[in-house]
C-alpha cells in the first residue's frame, strides 16, 4: 500500500497540472497582501466605520492575523476548485490516457489502487492546505506582524488577544483540511464513472455550488435539511475564532464557544468521505473498465 | 531398460510442452441486450503465438479484457497457469504482460521512469541497468529519458511493450499492438514478437484483423466473429498446400489464358481479377509454372502468391455459420 502511494504521489507531483493550483494561491494571497499593505488603512476604515465612534482601538488591528483571517474566508470558497482539479482526475484522468486498464492488469487489488489514490489525493490537498498556511499565515506575520485579531460579524465582534490566536489558526487550518479532504472524495467520486476529468471537475463544483446556495437560501425546506448537507458544515472552522463568556459577558481566552458544534461538524463531514470513498470502492470493484 | 530416463524426459518435455497456459470455457459476456462475446472455448498451449483473429467488434478485445480482469464475464470459466482467474488473480496478473490496444502511457514521465513505475507496481525490484535494458530490447534505449509526450506512436507502442515485459511475465497478451503504426513500425512489433517467442520462449497470445500479420507470427490461431468461435487450430491445418493462390499479372491476360490452359494448367485458374489472373496450386508447382511462362515467351509483369487465409476468413465470417477446419 505504502509502495502505491507512493507511486500515486510521483504522478501527482510529476504532472504541470498540479502546480497551477500552488501558482493561483500563491497569486491570490500576495495580491491581497499587496492591497492591505498599501490601502490597509482605507481598508480598516471601511471594515470599523459603524463602531469607531463607539470604540477606541489600541494597537495593530491591521496585523498578520487579521490579514490572514481575511485570506482565509476569501481562498476558502476557491481551494476546492483547486483540490476537484487533481481529486477528480485521479480515476478519470487515467480512463482518458488508456492507463487505468494497464494499472488493473497489475497484480494489486482495485480497492488498494483507489485508496492509494484517494490518499494521494488527499494528500495534495494537506500540501496545498499548508502552502496556504505558509503564505497566508507565516508570510503575513512577518509582513504585518503580530498583534490581536478582531472578528467583525454582523451582530458582534470578537476580539483575541495575539497569545490567544495561533493555536486557533492551527485548528481551523486541521478543520479545513478535513473539509478539503471531503471535497476531493466528492471529485473522486465523480471521477470513476467518467472518461475525461472535466466531467467530474464541473460536477464536484456544482454540488458545492448548489448546495451552497441551497443552504444559504432563507425556505423552510432547506433550513430543516441544511445540516445534512456537507456544505454546511465546510465553514466550521471559524468557531475556532469564537469564544466563551462568562456570567458578567467577558469573554473567556483560551476557549471555543460552541465546541461540541465545531466537532459534529468535522464529524459529518468524515461521514460524507466515508461515504464518498466506501461508494466509489462499491463501485469501481464491480465496474467493466472499457475505456 | 536404458532408455526408460530418456523415455520418462520424453513425456515430461511432452507434457510441459503441450501445457496449456490458457483454458477458456463457455466464456459469455452480454451488454445489457448485446451478447459480445457467446460461448466461447479456446486453449492456448506453452509457448504458442496463439493468433486471435476477428473483424472489428467480432469480440477480441472484450475477451482480452476479460483475460486481464478489467470486464467480468456473464458466464463461463477462464484459467491461466492452471489456476482460476477470479480466485487467484493476482498470483497469475504477476506473471502476465499486456499491452490493450493504444498505450497512451504517462506523457509526463520519460520511458525510463514510466518502466520504473510499472515495475514496482509489478511488484518486482528491478536495477537501472535492467530497465536500460528493457529499454534496449525494444530499442527506446537512446530516448530513456524524454518525455513520453514527444514519442511517435510506434514508439510508445514498443514502450508499451517493455511495460508489459518488465516484470519477466510468462505469458504476453497483445491486444492489436499494430494498430495506428506505419509499416515499420508494424514490422518491428513482428520481429519484437517472433524474437520474444523463438528466443525467450514466452507464450503470447496476439489478436489483430490484419490477417497477414498474424499468419507471419502465429503457430496457432482463432478465428472469431459476432463473439462466437469459427475454427481453432494451427496454421499448419488452417494453411493447406492445396490452397496456396498465386496471383499471375501479364501483359496480356487473354495470351497467358491460352498459354496456361495449352499446358495443362487451365484446371488451377479460379478466377480473373483485378486485371490478373489467380491460380491454385501447390507451392512446388509454382517453379515449373514459372519455367513454362518464360519458355512461351509470356510476357510476365508479376508473380505473387496470395494465402487463402484472407479468402478463408472471409468466407467463414461473412456466412457467419460453424466450418470445420480445413484438413491436410
Amino acid at each position: 500500500m505504502w509502495s502505491l502511494l507512493k507511486i500515486e504521489l510521483f504522478k501527482v507531483f510529476k504532472r504541470p497540472r498540479t502546480y497551477i493550483a500552488f501558482i493561483a494561491v500563491w497569486a491570490i494571497v500576495t495580491l491581497i497582501q499587496i492591497a492591505i499593505y498599501v490601502d490597509g488603512p482605507k481598508y480598516m476604515d471601511f471594515v470599523m466605520k459603524d463602531i469607531k465612534d463607539n470604540f477606541d482601538v489600541i494597537g495593530n488591528p491591521l496585523n498578520g492575523y487579521f490579514v490572514c483571517f481575511i485570506i482565509l474566508q476569501t481562498l476558502l470558497i476557491h481551494v476546492p476548485l483547486l483540490v476537484a482539479l487533481v481529486s477528480a482526475d485521479m480515476i478519470a484522468g487515467e480512463a482518458n490516457m488508456g492507463t487505468l486498464r494497464l494499472l488493473i492488469t497489475k497484480p494489486i487489488s482495485r480497492t488498494k489502487l483507489l485508496l492509494s489514490k484517494f490518499l494521494a489525493s488527499s494528500i495534495y490537498a494537506i500540501i496545498l492546505l499548508i502552502w496556504i498556511a505558509i503564505l497566508g499565515l507565516f508570510v503575513s506575520m512577518l509582513v504585518f506582524g503580530t498583534d490581536g485579531l478582531m472578528n467583525v460579524k454582523s451582530y458582534e465582534i470578537i476580539i483575541l488577544n495575539g497569545n490567544d490566536i495561533f493555536w486557533r489558526y492551527i485548528c481551523a487550518f486541521g478543520y479545513a483540511a478535513i473539509a478539503l479532504i471531503t471535497v476531493a472524495s466528492l471529485g473522486f467520486f465523480f471521477s470513476i464513472f467518467a472518461e475525461n476529468s472535466l466531467g467530474p471537475i464541473v460536477a464536484t463544483m456544482s454540488v458545492i455550488i448548489v448546495f451552497t446556495i441551497l443552504t444559504t437560501l432563507d425556505i423552510p425546506l432547506f433550513q430543516s435539511v441544511k445540516h445534512l448537507f456537507f456544505t454546511s458544515h465546510m465553514i466550521g472552522w471559524k468557531g475556532f475564532f469564537e469564544m466563551k463568556v462568562d456570567a458578567d459577558g467577558v469573554s473567556i481566552p483560551g476557549t471555543i464557544r460552541n465546541l461540541p458544534a465545531v466537532l459534529r461538524s468535522a464529524a459529518i463531514l468524515v461521514l460524507h468521505i466515508v461515504l464518498f470513498v466506501g461508494g466509489s470502492i462499491f463501485i469501481f470493484n464491480r465496474k467493466d473498465v472499457l475505456s | 531398460m536404458g532408455a526408460k530416463p530418456y523415455l520418462y524426459l520424453l513425456v515430461v518435455t511432452t507434457i510441459r510442452f503441450m501445457e496449456s497456459i490458457i483454458k477458456v470455457t463457455h466464456l459469455t459476456k452480454v451488454f445489457k441486450e448485446i451478447t459480445a462475446v457467446n460461448d466461447l472455448s479456446f486453449t492456448v498451449q506453452k509457448a504458442d503465438v496463439y493468433g486471435f483473429l476477428g473483424q472489428n467488434g467480432a469480440g477480441k478485445s472484450t475477451t482480452i479484457r476479460m483475460l486481464l480482469t478489467l470486464i467480468s464475464a456473464s458466464e463461463g470459466d477462464i484459467e491461466i497457469f492452471g489456476y482460476d482467474l477470479l480466485k487467484h488473480r493476482k498470483k497469475i496478473l504477476r506473471n502476465v504482460g499486456a499491452v490493450i490496444e493504444r498505450p497512451d502511457l504517462y506523457k509526463y514521465l520519460t520511458a525510463y521512469e514510466t518502466l520504473q513505475l510499472f515495475a514496482k507496481m509489478s511488484e518486482v525490484k528491478i536495477g537501472k541497468q535492467q530497465l536500460m535494458e528493457q529499454l534496449e530490447l525494444v530499442g527506446l534505449a537512446q530516448r530513456a529519458h524524454s518525455k513520453v509526450r514527444t514519442y511517435s506512436q510506434g514508439m510508445k507502442q514498443r514502450l508499451g511493450i517493455a511495460v508489459a515485459l518488465v516484470h519477466n511475465p510468462e505469458l504476453i497478451i497483445l491486444d492489436e499492438p499494430t494498430n495506428g503504426l506505419d509499416p515499420q513500425g508494424i514490422a518491428d512489433i513482428r520481429n519484437l514478437i517472433l524474437m520474444l517467442s523463438q528466443k525467450m520462449n514466452k507464450t503470447i497470445l496476439v489478436s489483430s484483423h490484419l490477417l497477414n500479420e498474424i499468419e507471419q507470427i502465429a503457430n496457432r490461431m482463432l478465428i472469431i466473429d459476432k463473439g462466437k468461435k469459427l475454427v481453432e487450430g494451427t496454421v499448419n491445418e488452417l494453411f493447406s498446400p492445396d490452397d496456396t493462390l498465386i496471383y499471375l499479372e501479364s501483359r496480356s491476360n487473354v495470351i497467358c489464358e491460352n498459354v496456361l490452359r495449352s499446358n495443362g494448367y487451365g484446371s488451377y485458374i479460379t478466377s480473373f481479377d483485378a486485371g490478373g489472373i489467380v491460380l491454385k496450386l501447390r507451392k512446388e508447382q509454382v517453379p515449373a509454372l514459372t519455367k513454362m511462362l518464360i519458355e512461351n515467351n509470356t510476357e510476365i509483369l508479376g508473380i505473387t502468391p496470395r494465402h487463402s487465409l484472407e479468402d478463408y476468413f472471409l468466407k467463414i465470417t461473412t456466412a457467419n455459420q460453424h466450418v470445420e477446419p480445413f484438413k491436410n
